[in-house]
């Protein structure tokens, strides 16, 4: 079986979550027999794994251009033929004024460099939407040429790409939502984004959600049939040689960690909130926020102001090896997000050895048994959390002994099992 | 003889409320009074008060040929007391009757009979007092919480005068053996074993409504056959179930309550059987061996143990750091305190912790007010770090006494050291002065040394 697949990102040139779980779970595929993935990104850079899938770059593809302007796959996608700017994670306030901008843009042609093939930055920087048409373009050009059969797309960036491929090729479309704009958003959904997602969920044969969480806002939000959206549940690969990352810690203090983007969707406030009640009642602890966004400097203020500064402190953005760094020095990870598709990381955090607190907004709630779950808004139940794990020590034992297990038995293998089965019912 | 032991167990747990970290210090109250208030009169209304009245109707009817057996812990009698008096008053006309026998428990329903004998014996006497004093009769028969037992504690019943106890006739204990006979301790042999046969005794708790059960539906026809089906020779069937199994397990419009009232009179018609209390079984029936039980077993789950309160470390920790604290409790002499350690001991609060119920939580999730087993385990924990909080309070305002009385003693004894060495001194001033004066009085000698003989009369008193 021959698959081919779009996806915006892919290790090791990642901006976030989606390329990761893109790779792992083609890995995950990849011990299905005879399976085959061609996977195509907007800029291929030669560096990446290509063991278990072909890797193929958007930019090195050369258009036949009057091919291109003949076919139909490019109708119903001329709106997003717009020149503009967008980030995928950004404010609501910026989400209005690029609106703004967008309408008052015109429509443009395809233009191709002297060879016939496109540009693409494969970023979230200016030009996104031109970008995503112009892969949009070159997935249709691609499906043409390419013999497969079946069509997998990865959020909402390659969701026209998905839809051009059908349109060129006759053949199904699995789509695979790891976010929707309700998550990124925190509610105020951008129209365009939210019209390309939901065009996309409309025309695909199936849709991938990555927990129950984002079915249901597949089902609720986007007017989806619950017989066409089946669960999917991210993995994680084993942990790479984490002794080597041990830190070695300069305090006696106890440290929890808040992991990840400063913004709405993260609820940093909540953390602050809890750390605040904590250090009324303790003092022998620490409490760190590592990563940047746009509320940090709103929560350096705000801690500050409540006179937690010399416990509370900002690493700014971690990646790669200091977030395993971090985690070697860290008694507990805290994910208290307002609404997080899966969340990967408390399941790294607990493969370092740290007990988790997740929010019951998450999808990764919904598997682990070993992590305490409070709901987002409710910080008394987030302080007491952090309060019980640090103090009374058969819970964090209870969760260091059960919970590297309980994460290294979520195997891409097994989702990439599951997605075989859901591609079975369109292909023999 | 053969005959059927009805047995059935009241229990309600005190439950805590949610007490966050931020109590701990601050506010030493722990009880949830509204959920125990309104869920006891939930279980009253549709098991006990129906259940007792039906029991009363029966007793009557069959005129003393029907008899049963309760044991009702002292947190449910409490319980009783504060929110449903009814409920005792009609267990109180049970009790009138002359058929109905109540058994002795530990006071909170606890597991402190796994502590050793100190605390056992307390909350055994405290809750024998407790049945004396409401129904007139002092317990005779043993039943520990969930039907715990093993070899050791068996033994420490029968030192407290016991002359049988009820367990539960787990598979792994009796292999060939039947339950439906009378066994003895295997360290003590005067205490007398009566155990539970848990097929016929699940097939009304448990089983009687499932719908999936290829039995089903039960009636007391087919159920009577069953216990015909019983060898000949085979003495007694001992039935043991939850009270609440009339009523609230088994809701009555599952025919609940339509069995049990036929129950009796199927029984005297169509089967040789009569109906015992666990006393009379006890001095009726002859021993036939001893059960060897070294590890405790209990009625609980498929494995027959104790995993199901103490089969964590989340439940080690709380149950040693609880057990940890008695003795400071009971020196403190605090009446409050020695409360709250009962309330602390509920046997609940450790199942609330369990993890063993992970994949199939329902039947647990029942009986259960937190949303995982950490939950109720953090909760259980700050309580208890504000309990200890006050423990230690009053014991170190009793060393504050304590440390007066010593300073005082020691004050005393320097006194008397330093008019010691004075009189020592002056002797030994004397001893050369005497050589040379032998004329000096003797008066002035007389008068310290019998100073010498009082102080140390006072020293020795």
């Amino acid at each position: 079986m021959r698959v081919l697949m779009f996806g915006w990102e892919f290790p090791p040139h990642i901006s976030g979550g989606l390329g990761t779980a893109c790779y792992g779970l083609t890995k995950g595929m990849a011990s299905v027999p005879g399976m085959d993935i061609l996977f195509v990104v907007p800029k291929a850079y030669g560096d990446e794994d290509q063991s278990r899938m072909k890797l193929l770059g958007a930019g090195d593809v050369t258009l036949d251009l009057r091919k291109v302007r003949e076919h139909k796959f490019l109708k119903d996608l001329s709106y997003i033929e717009i020149n503009s700017n967008l980030v995928p994670y950004t404010s609501p306030e910026e989400y209005g004024k690029l609106v703004d901008r967008a309408e008052n843009q015109g429509k443009r042609l395809v233009e191709t460099t002297m060879g016939g093939t496109l540009n693409f930055t494969g970023k979230y920087g200016k030009n996104l939407y031109e970008e995503i048409a112009n892969y949009a373009v070159v997935a249709g050009e691609v499906a043409l040429k390419e013999d497969f059969d079946i069509i997998h797309a990865h959020d909402w960036l390659t969701y026209p790409a998905g839809i051009a491929a059908k349109r060129a090729s006759g053949k199904p479309l699995v789509i695979h939502v790891h976010a929707t704009d309700f998550d990124r958003s925190g509610g105020k959904v951008n129209p365009t984004v939210f019209e390309i997602e939901k065009m996309g969920m409309h025309l695909a044969d199936k849709i991938i959600a990555v927990s129950n969480l984002t079915r249901n806002t597949v089902i609720d939000k986007y007017g989806i049939h619950p017989d066409k959206v089946v669960t999917v549940y991210n993995a994680v690969d084993p942990l790479p040689d984490y002794e080597k990352l041990q830190l070695k810690r300069g305090i006696t203090d106890k440290v929890v960690t808040f992991l990840g983007r400063v913004t709405l969707q993260k609820g940093p406030e909540y953390f602050v909130q809890a750390a605040y009640k904590v250090l009324k009642k303790m003092d022998n602890v620490r409490f760190v926020m590592a990563g940047s966004g746009e509320l940090l400097e709103k929560m350096i203020h705000w801690s500050s102001s409540l006179g937690i500064s010399d416990r509370f402190h900002y690493t700014g953005f971690l990646k790669g090896d200091d977030v395993f760094k971090m985690f070697s020095i860290s008694d507990v990870y805290v994910m208290p997000s307002v609404s997080e598709p899966f969340g990967i990381s408390p399941l790294e955090a607990m493969q370092s050895n740290v007990p988790s607190i997740i929010s019951h907004q998450s999808g990764v709630a919904e598997i682990l048994k070993y992590a305490l779950k409070v709901d987002f808004w409710d910080v008394d139940a987030l302080a007491d959390a952090i309060y019980g794990l640090l103090n009374y020590p058969s819970l964090s034992e209870t969760f260091k002994k059960y919970g590297v297990e309980e994460v290294n038995n979520m195997k891409w293998e097994n989702s990439g099992k599951k997605v075989h089965s859901i591609y079975q019912e369109f292909v023999q | 003889m053969r005959t059927i032991c009805l047995y059935f167990q009241v229990h309600q747990p005190f439950r805590f409320r949610r007490y966050r970290f931020f109590d701990i210090g601050n506010d030493h109250y722990y009880y949830d009074d509204y959920s125990n208030e309104s869920i006891l009169n939930k279980v009253a209304q549709k098991s006990y008060l129906p259940a007792n009245a039906l029991m009363l109707d029966l007793i009557k009817k069959h005129k003393g040929k029907f008899k049963i057996a309760y044991s009702i812990s002292g947190i449910a009698m409490d319980q009783f007391r504060l929110y449903a008096p009814e409920v005792l008053e009609s267990f109180k006309k049970l009790a009138d009757t002359g058929h109905v026998e109540f058994l002795a428990e530990t006071y909170a329903h606890s597991l402190c009979s796994l502590k050793g004998e100190e605390e056992f014996q307390r909350q055994v006497k405290a809750h024998g007092e407790l049945i004396k004093e409401n129904f007139g009769q002092e317990p005779k028969v043993f039943r520990n919480t969930e039907l715990i037992y093993s070899d050791e504690i068996g033994s420490m019943v029968a030192a407290m005068g016991y002359k049988a106890m009820l367990t539960e006739g787990a598979k792994h204990v009796l292999g060939w053996k039947s339950p439906n006979y009378l066994y003895c301790n295997a360290i003590n042999p005067k205490l007398k074993l009566l155990l539970k046969n848990f097929k016929l005794s699940d097939d009304i708790a448990f089983r009687f409504s499932n719908k999936g059960w290829p039995e089903y539906p039960l009636t007391a026809e087919k159920y009577v056959s069953w216990l015909n089906q019983a060898p000949d020779n085979e003495e007694v069937i001992n039935l043991f179930m939850d009270y609440e199994t009339f009523g609230e397990h088994q809701w009555k419009e599952t025919g609940i309550f339509d069995f049990l009232k036929i129950l009796p009179q199927t029984v005297f018609k169509q089967s040789p059987f009569t109906f015992s209390t666990p006393s009379e079984v006890a001095s009726k029936l002859q021993v036939v061996s001893a059960v060897n039980v070294p590890h405790p077993i209990s009625w609980a789950d498929e494995e027959r143990d104790l995993t199901a309160w103490l089969g964590n470390e989340l439940q080690n920790e709380a149950f040693n750091k609880l057990y940890s604290l008695g003795d400071k409790v009971y020196a403190s002499g605090d009446d409050a305190l020695r409360q709250d350690y009962t309330y602390l001991q509920v046997s609940d609060h450790f199942y609330y912790m369990s993890t063993k119920f992970f994949s199939d939580g329902e039947v647990h999730s029942y009986f259960n007010p937190y949303d995982t087993p950490y939950d109720a385990f953090i909760n259980y924990m700050n309580v208890l770090s504000d309990f200890e909080i006050r423990v230690n309070a009053s014991v170190r305002y009793d060393a504050d006494d304590q440390l007066a009385r010593l300073s005082k003693i020691i004050k005393e004894k320097d006194e008397q050291l330093e008019k010691l060495e004075k009189r020592l001194a002056n002797e030994v001033a004397e001893i050369p002065a005497k050589v040379p004066a032998k004329k000096a009085p003797a008066t002035t000698k007389k008068a310290p040394a019998t100073a010498k003989k009082k102080s140390s009369t006072t020293k020795k008193s």
